[in-house]
């Protein structure tokens, strides 16, 4: 179904970790504290991917969690985005030339929407989600 | 004739009731978002927020698992919603009357409590995920525990004002047309202050929020009952429960803080409705502040076996007490009665 504004002011987000070394963890859990308040938006973590509308995954994608994020990624109701935090995600990272790697994020799901940084700051988090947002509008927009 | 009359009447009331029970559960649930945020020193999000999640909600496509019961999965949201805004018809909302009123008591609506949370544990055992099971049997737990309680509070109230002399005692526009604190001595009081305390503790159970929202825990079992549910399904359980948070503050009014103003101020019958319906929101807001938004951010979750001792054990006590000093004061104040 066609997104309408409703998603630009409410958009629950579900934080799955792919293997990360759990930097990115603490940076997304630094992007929702009273400082930042993404809730000033609408935008929460929730538990359950069967709620979110926006998947947040760190780390670089470990053999084991390959089917995980996929599993993950189709539990998830349309329409749906995806953020890749942390450079590990996007390119392997510190861990590129790992045995063990079944990614980088995007060989496994499609992502929409990249943050760069080993870890990111919260400020870069937060203005990935906007980008995110913007996306959604695109498809609002009827554009993919 | 006038049969009939009185029935159109009677669904046209319960229709405006319903709205507004949707719209201001809605509201409500804003308004606690907004105050739980201010107390963690956030801005936090607007008042209309819950608008917008609905509305959000609404447009997500709604999965079915694949190993869900799907006629059941489907039909428990609207269970809950159905059910929760029936209890709210038998609530009297400020000086006007409530639209079934004449047909149930508090008995009923005490029993007609269980069913949400029924629907809620139906819904999660038919959802087929590990999650949703163990939720369901903690929300089955949880219920079990707080339902003594509940009713402690019940007969404590219904029966002190029977004593009282007060015909009609168990129904709830009997309730709140005669404060209960008018009729009992100091005695009493003391007694009332425990119920309240009793009511104020069972309330968030019942709403499952934290302290007592093991059973959907989030960061435990991942949404716990709710875990499977997205889009509309989600939406129906949402609306439940902001129509549930507004029929407990009203049932804690209703019991507690029944006064209007219209009984102080004489004003036209149009004006009085409306400034009493205003001012049993601002009851309703402030029974909501205390038992649910200061007590899920002052406090973290309860384990589900501390839930049962917590409220068989102390709350269990402490409503006994309750009854016990009500029972005293009706002795005392009917042997001072004719002493005078
Ligand atoms: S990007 Fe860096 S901080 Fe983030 S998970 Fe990967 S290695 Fe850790």
């Amino acid at each position: 179904m066609k997104p309408t504004k409703a998603f630009n002011r409410s958009l629950w987000a579900f934080h799955m970790n792919s293997g990360s070394c759990n930097g990115c963890e603490i940076e997304i859990v630094a992007a929702i504290t009273p400082r930042y308040d993404p809730e000033r938006f609408g935008i929460k973590l929730v538990g359950s991917p069967k709620h979110a509308d926006l998947l947040l995954v760190t780390g670089p994608v470990v053999g084991k969690m390959k089917d995980r994020l996929v599993r993950v990624y189709e539990q998830m109701p349309d329409p749906k985005v995806v953020m890749c935090v942390g450079t590990c995600g996007i390119s392997g990272g510190v861990f590129y030339d790992s045995y063990n790697l079944a990614g980088p994020v995007d060989q496994v799901v499609p992502v929409d929407v990249y943050v760069v940084g080993c870890p990111p700051r919260p400020e870069a988090i937060i203005h990935g989600v906007v980008t995110a947002l913007a996306k959604l509008e695109r498809i609002e927009g009827g554009e993919h | 004739m006038t049969g009939g009359l009185e029935l159109a009447i009677l669904a046209g009331w319960t229709i405006v009731v319903t709205i507004f029970g949707l719209v201001a559960g809605l509201v409500l649930l804003g308004i606690d978002r907004k105050l739980a945020a201010h107390m963690q020193a956030r801005v936090g999000p607007p008042l209309r927020q819950p608008f917008i999640d609905f509305r959000k909600l609404m447009i997500k496509e709604s999965v079915v698992p694949a190993n869900a019961i799907p006629w059941m999965f489907n039909i428990a949201p609207v269970i809950a919603l159905i059910s929760s805004l029936v209890i709210l018809l038998y609530i009297p909302l400020g000086s006007i009357p409530s639209p079934l009123g004449a047909f149930g008591d508090f008995v009923l609506v005490m029993y007609l409590l269980t069913v949400p949370a029924l629907a809620m544990v139906a819904g999660g055992f038919a959802s087929g995920s590990p999650y949703a099971t163990v939720g369901a049997q903690r929300e089955m737990v949880t219920m079990i525990a707080y339902e003594f309680p509940l009713a402690i509070v019940v007969v404590a109230i219904a029966w002190r004002l029977g004593a009282a002399g007060i015909p009609d005692a168990f129904s709830l526009a009997t309730i709140a047309a005669h404060p209960v604190w008018s009729v009992v001595g100091p005695l009493g009081i003391l007694g009332l202050l425990l119920l309240l305390v009793v009511l104020a503790v069972v309330s968030p159970a019942e709403l499952s929020r934290i302290p007592f929202d093991s059973q959907e825990a989030e960061t435990e079992l991942a949404g716990g009952l709710l875990v499977e549910y997205s889009g509309r399904n989600l939406a129906m359980f949402y609306l439940a429960q902001g129509v549930k948070t507004l029929v407990m503050g009203a049932i804690a009014v209703a019991v507690f803080f029944p006064w209007n103003i219209s009984s102080f101020i004489s004003m036209p019958g149009g004006v009085a409705q409306v400034v009493d319906i205003v001012f049993f929101l601002l009851k309703v807001i402030l029974v909501m502040f205390f038992s649910v938004s200061l007590a899920r951010v002052a406090m973290a979750r309860f384990r589900i076996n501390q839930i049962v001792s917590l409220y068989w054990i102390y709350i269990g006590v402490i409503g006994l007490s309750g009854l016990i000093l009500l029972m005293a004061d009706a002795v005392l104040v009917s042997v001072a009665g004719g002493i005078i």
